[in-house]
Formats: C-alpha cells, sequence, structure tokens
C-alpha cells in the first residue's frame, strides 16, 4: 500500500551567485521518509540549525520543489497535482510554526485565524456551526473558548498562542500536522501542555505528526520514531527508544551527551573531545567524504575518502557511519 | 585578583504604568560571593532579566528602581552618579547580554569592538599594545586570531557568543553576569561556550551570575542557585542541596517537570500560570499554583530565612513556629 506522505530520496540544493562566481548550498540529499497511513506516528525530525530541517519541513509542505527525487501524497507528486488534488493536500497537511507572535495579525482578533480555513474549505453552513467547530477545537487543545475566542492577539500568552495554532490546524481534519519547533519560544512549564494536546490529536483523531525541533529531550519524549540530520543529511534514523538508549552515530552520541543533566553530580563541562568548529559552511562541502569527519572522535581513513552509506544496523535501526561496516547496507 | 562581593539588599524594581507600579523585582536580597558561580532561575516573566540589568543599572523607565541597595565592595551603585557608573560598568560589572549575537554591531570589525570599551576606560595604548591585547582576548576564549578582521556576519552563533565574553572579561571585570548567554544555541554549541565561560570564570577568579530558566545547564554550571518566581527570590541554597532536597514547593516542579532522555513519561507542567503582577495574590504568591497550599499562604507572605546554614526558603512549610 502506499505510504500518506512519502519522500522518496529527495535532495534540495540552493545556488546563489552570477556569473563569475557560483556557490552550491546543498541543504538536503539523499533522504527518504514515509509516513503510513495507519497507524498513526510521530516521527521526531532533531538536527542543529543548518541541518536541513526547515527544508526538509518546507519539502514535504510542498511549499518548494526538491531538486532531486520527490514528494508524493498519496502516491501522487507534490509539483504534478491538479488544483483539486492540491486543495486536499493543503488541507489534509498542515503545519504549526515556531513563532506564535508572528503568525497572527495584531489588528485582527484570534478568531479571524480559525474562521479563515473554515470559509476557505466551506466546513461550516452557518455562523453558528462555524463557532461550534472553533469551540470544539479549542476544546480538544485544552483551552477555554470563553478565555480565548473574541480576544485580540496581544491579550493572550505565548503557550496560548501557540494552542490556538495547533486547534487552527486541527479543525481542517488533517491527516498529518507537521510541527517546526512548536515549542521552543514558550516557557517549560507552558511546553508540557503543549505536546500533551499534540500526543492527543495523535491517540484520540488518528493523526500523524511531524516533530521538528533541535531539542532532543522533548522530541525524544513525543516520539515514536526519530531521525537525525546533520548538515542536510540523514545520519542516523530509527525508533526513539534506540536512538536516544543505543546511539550509534557520533554526532547523535556528541548531541545526547550535550544535554545538559540536571544532576549536579554529572560531570558535564569536564569531558572535551569535540573540538570547537571554527570552519564555516562552505569550507565543509567537500565532495567525498563524511560530512562529520573534522569533529568525529573515531575518524578513520576512509571517512575522508568517500560517503558512508546507511547501515541497517537493527530492524528498525540506520546509521550513517563506516564505524558499522559489517552491517547490510 | 580583584574580587569583590555584591551584595543586593531589599531591591525593588517597578515598572511605573498608568494602571499602577508592576513589582517585577519585590524585595530580593542575596550575596554574590568573590569568585562564585550563582544562578538564577525563573520562568519568564519572573524578573529574573529586570533583575540582571538593575544591578548594572541599564533599565530605562518606566522601569525605576524602588527601593534597596546594591553594594559593590562598600560602594553603593545607586549612589553613584550616571558617569561614575559608567566606569563601573565593564571595569567592575560586565553583561553577557540575552541574544548578545544581536548586540554586536554588523557594521563594524570585531576588533574595534573589542577594543572600543577597553579605550573608553581611558587606558592609553599604542597600537601595537591594541593588537596584541586583542589576541590575547581572542585566544582566551579560543577563537583564532584572524577572527580580529572580521565582521559579526562571517562568525557563527557561538563564536559570536564568544566574542561577547571576550568584551565581558576585556577590563578584568569583578562580577560578570550572563543573562541566558545561550539560549539561542545549540546544544553542543552551548556546551562549549558554557565550558569557555567556565574556564575564564576559574582562570580570572571572576564571580559570574547566570541568569536562565535551564535547571540542567544550572545544575551542571552553578555552585549556588536562587530561584525566582514573580519577583522574589523563593529559594537560595547551594545546587547539590537543591536538587537532592528541594524545599520550595515551586522549586520541586521546576526540578520534576523538564522531560529527561532516562524515561518517557506523562508531560507534567506546573498547572495554572504566573499571577498578574500588577494586581499580586495577597499572601503567598506562588499559593494560586501550590500543591501543598495551607490556609496561612492565603494571608501572610512568608519572608526568605535561612532555616538551615545557608539555605534560604520563603515557604510557611518550614518558617518559624512563634508566628503561627
Amino acid at each position: 500500500m502506499t505510504p500518506l506522505l512519502e519522500a522518496q530520496d529527495i535532495k534540495k540544493v540552493f545556488r546563489s551567485g552570477g556569473f563569475l562566481k557560483k556557490n552550491q548550498t546543498i541543504a538536503l540529499e539523499a533522504l527518504s521518509l514515509q509516513i503510513p497511513h495507519s497507524p498513526p506516528i510521530i516521527t521526531g525530525i532533531a538536527g542543529e540549525s543548518g541541518s536541513g530541517k526547515t527544508t526538509l519541513a518546507k519539502l514535504l509542505l510542498g511549499f518548494t520543489g526538491p531538486s532531486e527525487g520527490k514528494v508524493t501524497y498519496k502516491g501522487k507528486d507534490l509539483e504534478k497535482m491538479a488544483r483539486s488534488e492540491r486543495m486536499l493536500f493543503r488541507q489534509e497537511v498542515q503545519a504549526v510554526f515556531q513563532d506564535p507572535f508572528e503568525v497572527y495579525n495584531p489588528f485582527h482578533k484570534v478568531d479571524h485565524v480559525l474562521t479563515v480555513p473554515l470559509i476557505k474549505y466551506h466546513l461550516a453552513g452557518s455562523k453558528s456551526e462555524m463557532r461550534k467547530i472553533m469551540e470544539n477545537a479549542l476544546e480538544v487543545i485544552g483551552l477555554y473558548p470563553g478565555e480565548t475566542l473574541g480576544r485580540y492577539p496581544h491579550e493572550l500568552s505565548g503557550g496560548q498562542r501557540q494552542r490556538i495554532m495547533i486547534a487552527r490546524a486541527f479543525l481542517l481534519k488533517p491527516r498529518i500536522i507537521l510541527a517546526d519547533e512548536p515549542v521552543s519560544m514558550v516557557d517549560a512549564s507552558i511546553r508540557a501542555t503543549i505536546l500533551k494536546s499534540l500526543l492527543t490529536l495523535k491517540k484520540e483523531y488518528g493523526i500523524s505528526l511531524l516533530y521538528i525541533s533541535h531539542d532532543l529531550t522533548t522530541t525524544y519524549q513525543i516520539s515514536d520514531n526519530i531521525l537525525v540530520l546533520y548538515k542536510g543529511s540523514l545520519v542516523e534514523s530509527g525508533d526513539a527508544e534506540t536512538v536516544i538508549k543505543r546511539p550509534e552515530h557520533p554526532y547523535t552520541q556528541l548531541l545526547i551527551s550535550s544535554i545538559p543533566d540536571p544532576d549536579p553530580e554529572k560531570k558535564w563541562l569536564k569531558e572535551d573531545y569535540l573540538a570547537v568548529d571554527q570552519s564555516s559552511n562552505e569550507e565543509k562541502n567537500e565532495k567525498n567524504a563524511c560530512k562529520f569527519v573534522d569533529r568525529c572522535p573515531h575518524a578513520m581513513a576512509i571517512c575522508r575518502q568517500k560517503i558512508p552509506p546507511l547501515y541497517r544496523t537493527g530492524p528498525s535501526h540506520t546509521t550513517r557511519c563506516f564505524l558499522y561496516k559489517g552491517a547490510e547496507e | 585578583m580583584n574580587a569583590e562581593m555584591l551584595r543586593v539588599r531589599n531591591l525593588r524594581v517597578w515598572y511605573e504604568t498608568l494602571a499602577g507600579p508592576v513589582k517585577a523585582v519585590d524585595g530580593v536580597t542575596f550575596d554574590l560571593m568573590p569568585g562564585e558561580k550563582f544562578g538564577l532561575v525563573g520562568e519568564s516573566g519572573s524578573g529574573k532579566t529586570t533583575l540582571a540589568h538593575a544591578m548594572m543599572l541599564l533599565i530605562k523607565p518606566p522601569c525605576r528602581i524602588k527601593e534597596g541597595r546594591i553594594l559593590l565592595g562598600d560602594q553603593d551603585l545607586l549612589n553613584l552618579s550616571q558617569e561614575e557608573m559608567r566606569r563601573v560598568r565593564l571595569s567592575k560589572i560586565a553583561l553577557i547580554p540575552q541574544e548578545s549575537m544581536n548586540s554586536l554591531n554588523p557594521v563594524k570589525r570585531i576588533k574595534d569592538q573589542i577594543i572600543d570599551g577597553i579605550v573608553d576606560h581611558s587606558k592609553n595604548l599604542t597600537r601595537k599594545e591594541r593588537r596584541n591585547l586583542i589576541r590575547e582576548l581572542l585566544e582566551k576564549v579560543q577563537l583564532k586570531p584572524e577572527v580580529a578582521d572580521m565582521f559579526p556576519h562571517e562568525l557563527s552563533g557561538g563564536m559570536k557568543q564568544r566574542v561577547c565574553i571576550a568584551i565581558a572579561i576585556s577590563l578584568g571585570p569583578s562580577i560578570i553576569i550572563a543573562d541566558e548567554p545561550t539560549s539561542a544555541l545549540d546544544v553542543v554549541v552551548q556546551r562549549q561556550v558554557m565550558m569557555t565561560l567556565g574556564r575564564m570564570q576559574e582562570s580570572v577568579g571572576v564571580s559570574v551570575l547566570l541568569v536562565g530558566h535551564d535547571m540542567g545547564l544550572m545544575a551542571q554550571f552553578v555552585g549556588r542557585l536562587g530561584v525566582m518566581y514573580s519577583g522574589k527570590l523563593v529559594e537560595v541554597d547551594t545546587v547539590k542541596n537543591m536538587f537532592k532536597n528541594p524545599l520550595h514547593p515551586y522549586t520541586k516542579l521546576l526540578i520534576e517537570c523538564p522531560p529527561s532522555l532516562k524515561e518517557k513519561r506523562e508531560f507534567k507542567g506546573i498547572p495554572g500560570v504566573p499571577p498578574h503582577l500588577l494586581n499580586p495574590p495577597p499572601g503567598c504568591i506562588f499559593h494560586g499554583r501550590c500543591p501543598k497550599v495551607m490556609k496561612r499562604c492565603l494571608t501572610e507572605t512568608p519572608d526568605l530565612e535561612e532555616i538551615q546554614p545557608e539555605r534560604w526558603v520563603a515557604c510557611h512549610l518550614y518558617s518559624s513556629e512563634e508566628k503561627i
């Protein structure tokens, strides 16, 4: 059966410069990803800034086309969709973005962001029905409609605003919600409630989620599967428990060991195997080498000679690293 | 070493608004020992940034210092004139601001930005001395000497943050206030920057006041920790004690709540929202969200008391019996 949303070996290259000097930045390469029809799953995508997380989000939402490979929704290429198919895709794949402050028009009441999609997709027959759908969506997300509807964005907290965005995504009855750093701008105590409402959407409404974040702890808590990106390549993927508990790629290990542990007895500042990375991004684009080689504590000669393939190291675990050469590619 | 102790006494910093004063910092008292790493945690809106800025006297109307004392050694900073305070900044107390990546001037080279403060504090240096000084400072924060001739946009976030640390230590201050220095950085870069700051702290003997909200970072970096809630300090303790045995219910929640990599579990937030500071509730400021609220908390405001040596807490659960 064809997966619901699929990325097949996609690559995105940004070109810049003119006649004299041409620059290429490979934002993302050789990435494949599948979201099945059922059961609903939460896929976490982790990586540092510049790892291609947001480029991936844009490609999956069809905001921009891949340079190579294709993204398909229900088996249809996003770039070749007919208008009606595209409308359906836009309805069924929703997005929630990072900044809950900038997505609102300060002159409109917050109701505006909820009514526009309802009108656009003819989801409500009458005003009262529209109101009912809106109230229901807000309640599912854990907001009291009385406290939020009819207010202006500046009257609400960041957490409330972000949850209204999730309610907006929810009221279109999507199959997939793509959340790009949904909790990085809100306080730790509110983070939990937002993540909880995302989980409700999965459990009770069967909505699959793509959760993009640089924060491994929340990604681990919420996700079923995790993909780790580094400088545009997938370095490790697998089931969340395995990737976090038994990370294989040296980059994933570095990421996990860099999270400050709330335990004063642990030594976090002492171990110092990461050389300070001072080179800029452009120098890094050597053709045939592992992208992590300059920072890797296990770097070998072969790592500088060719790009490691993805090795299958477990039933649901793949790692792009020559350390696991024995495994099947 | 020119370490001096910083004592903050009963500091109140209010924002005067049309609707009345917003008490962003309300009666805060603490000491920063020479050469100590002290942390200040709290949710957004708890007044921690206002406090950090007030200690540098960098606040602007409608915000003003209502009362209190900020003593650096024997000198009360609040009695200084604008010009005198300007001399104290950077040479005695330096600030690494939040989002310091944006605090660098985009059209000036790094070397000019580093030397700016030094020259302003009337050190007459020859061109060669300047160059050496810049190189030395960059070396201390592990940046290559070439960085001096670069512009901020040529540097990564972590490098910019290290430039800010270099500026902060340029005059050998006794106190560095770091206001969420790594909140915009990735975990790996965050660790590098914190290591740089930690090394500076050890080699120069400067005391660091680290302001932030990440309990994990605090546990790893500071020695003593103050917890702020709605403009008040509710607990001050050594990090080891606090994480082993937190006293205030708010501190307990702060330590328990953040998700960890150890196990998957139910998402737990701190229920409720912080009170509006325009109109704070009577009694203990935390009583609306406290799991252990008692009758007394609704009416009586607990004071920050030293219940055991070096352990301060503002909570009726621990306050002395006589008052009841």
